[in-house]
């Protein structure tokens, strides 16, 4: 596991990441999202130590890797595999010399070498490429490579900065697929870099959101879309533009609550409130935990009680809010001084 | 009055060939010596730099103003100005044995660079794999920054060959020999035009030689 505490790098006066904390256990992705120039890629050159930090600790399985020599940080960095952002492959050696690569640097012996490079691109798929060079493969292929890699040296951390990016949405799932397997047959604890929801919510356990170098918004995906309208919440699970104004009578926000909704419920609502029910937008997907998230906009045609309207979906496991919510694109100051949303949505002021 | 006599075609080759032998060495011996010492001054470079592995920026100042002031001068100039280092290291200053100085001083500083732009191409994260991957600061020179630019220092490499055939022709005024001492003392001088042909076409065939095979070699080890 990794631990990350009080993390701050500055380049003179300026404060790229301020007092960053989080945590990742063993067989567990955690994602840091956040938009370019949030300091997430400082983030990333700290974890792996291609920057040294400032201030702050990092333990990986309990050893302060900021505060080793040189020579001593060498071996440990074994314990951080990387998976770069287009693979960074080098060009001139083979699928299965780039995997090599990391095994060479610290002496392991030619044999375990050649059966661990075997191991490793079977595990990946990519054995039938092991001797093909870069440019003979594609994209994806060249992260599988670039995934294998990052686990030659048996890490129990692996950081994957931003290992989908510039991929098709095709290529992008089947390599977060993998990443999910071998987060759960190795047990790794996996640190994702990304700036692409649909990568956090495929994949992620946890997410964290990085906001000019501090993480001001955290929990498990599933827990930040099924309890909150935040930011990141709406950024997670984002409403399709619907055709609704924004204060039209009727016109009602809801989000799945839990993960076990009853699909049913827009026609036993109906009945229940004995209203035509509209749906203008939403968008409802199976998250990692097996359970629904979902997020609609509907317009219910008949004049009711407010109160009756929320404890009807309350019943059913669904929030409602009235009226319109911002897009994930738009502050929603409102939504969140609405609800303080549960201790989940921390902020690291 | 001056009477052009050419040497017969018969008779050239028998001073063509020796001249040919003579470039050849003192472009061999030079390119050695400008491979062993430029390669890790590029290198050097490179990595003092900003964008290299360990920067120091009065490092990377000097000696980067060292390669420029090698390479500013005309080589004629820079010939006459290091006759009396010429003389100290290899006690004469005339023949092939003085002309591989200054061929150096000049060669040596110009491969340095194309090896220092071959270097800088590879992109930072490549190198970064190296680091993160526990590589020493040497290991990530030998296995990423000399691996990655090959084909980058074997383009260099015969652009460098290329520039000594010229330096050494140039060379030939100091007595060095080779093919353009050959041009300049029979073709020029004495207007022997059969030798002045075959040296220009001696010339430009081992440029065309030289090059062609170089951008065989960088496509082969191109991937």
């Amino acid at each position: 596991m990794i631990e990350v505490t009080a993390l701050t790098k500055r380049y003179g006066s300026l404060t790229v990441l301020d007092g960053v904390d989080f945590a990742v256990q063993a067989g567990e992705i955690a994602a840091v999202v956040g938009p370019s120039g949030a300091g997430k890629s400082t983030l990333a050159r700290c974890i792996n130590l291609l920057e040294k930090p400032t201030s702050g600790s990092i333990l990986v399985d309990g050893k302060d890797l900021t505060r080793l020599s040189r020579g001593e940080l060498r071996s440990a960095r074994r314990a951080i595999g990387t998976v770069f952002q287009s693979a960074s492959l080098l060009q001139r050696l083979t699928a299965a010399e780039n995997v090599a690569l990391p095994m060479r640097y610290l002496d392991i012996s030619h044999g375990e070498r050649v059966r661990r490079v075997h191991e490793l691109l079977d595990r990946v798929g990519m054995l039938h490429r092991a001797k093909h060079y870069p440019s003979q493969m594609s994209g994806g292929q060249q992260q599988r490579i670039g995934l294998a890699r990052g686990l030659a040296l048996k890490p129990s951390v692996l950081l994957a900065d931003e290992p989908t990016s510039g991929l098709d949405p095709q290529t992008t799932s089947s390599i977060l697929k993998l990443l999910a397997e071998l987060r759960d047959e190795l047990r790794v604890a996996v640190v994702l870099i990304t700036h692409e929801m649909d990568v956090v919510r495929n994949v992620a356990d946890s997410v964290a959101r990085l906001h000019e170098g501090k993480i001001i918004e955290r929990g498990s995906v599933a827990e930040v879309v099924r309890s909150s309208d935040s930011e990141l919440a709406r950024a997670l699970l984002p409403l399709p533009p619907g055709s609704a104004g924004n204060h039209e009578a009727g016109v009602w926000q809801l989000r799945y609550e839990r993960p076990d909704v009853d699909p049913a419920w827009l026609t036993s609502v109906a009945r229940e409130l004995d209203a035509d029910i509209s749906v203008l937008a939403g968008l409802i997907e199976t998250i990692d935990d097996g359970g629904a998230a979902g997020r609609l906009t509907v317009r219910i045609e008949r004049s009711l009680a407010a109160t009756e309207v929320r404890a009807a979906f309350a019943s059913r496991g669904i929030h409602a809010k009235q009226g319109s919510i911002a897009r994930a694109d738009e502050p929603d100051p409102e939504a969140e001084a609405e609800e303080p949303t549960e201790a989940l949505v921390r902020s690291a002021a | 009055m001056i009477i052009a006599t050419a040497t017969p075609w018969s008779g050239v080759s028998s001073l063509l060939l020796p001249a040919l032998g003579q470039t050849a060495a003192m472009v061999g011996i030079v390119m050695s010596i400008v491979v062993v010492l430029g390669l890790p001054l590029g290198l050097l470079i490179f990595n003092t730099s900003p964008r290299g592995l360990t920067p120091h920026p009065q490092v990377h100042a000097s000696i980067s103003w060292i390669a420029n002031l090698g390479r500013s001068l005309p080589f004629l100039v820079l010939m006459a100005t290091v006759i009396p280092f010429t003389q100290l290291v290899v006690n004469t200053t005339i023949g092939i044995k003085a002309a591989i100085i200054p061929m150096s001083l000049a060669g040596i500083p110009f491969f340095a660079r194309l090896v220092e732009n071959a270097v800088r191409e590879i992109p930072r994260t490549r190198l970064d794999v190296g680091i993160a991957s526990g590589a020493s600061v040497l290991q990530v020179v030998r296995t990423i920054q000399l691996t990655e630019a090959l084909p980058g220092i074997v383009a260099g490499l015969s652009l460098n060959i290329i520039a000594m055939i010229e330096y050494s022709a140039i060379a030939g005024a100091i007595g060095a020999g080779g093919l353009g001492y050959l041009a300049v003392n029979y073709g020029y001088e004495q207007f022997d035009s059969h030798i002045m042909i075959s040296c220009i076409v001696v010339l430009v065939l081992i440029v065309q030689i030289v090059q062609f095979g170089g951008d065989r070699i960088v496509r082969s080890l191109t991937h």
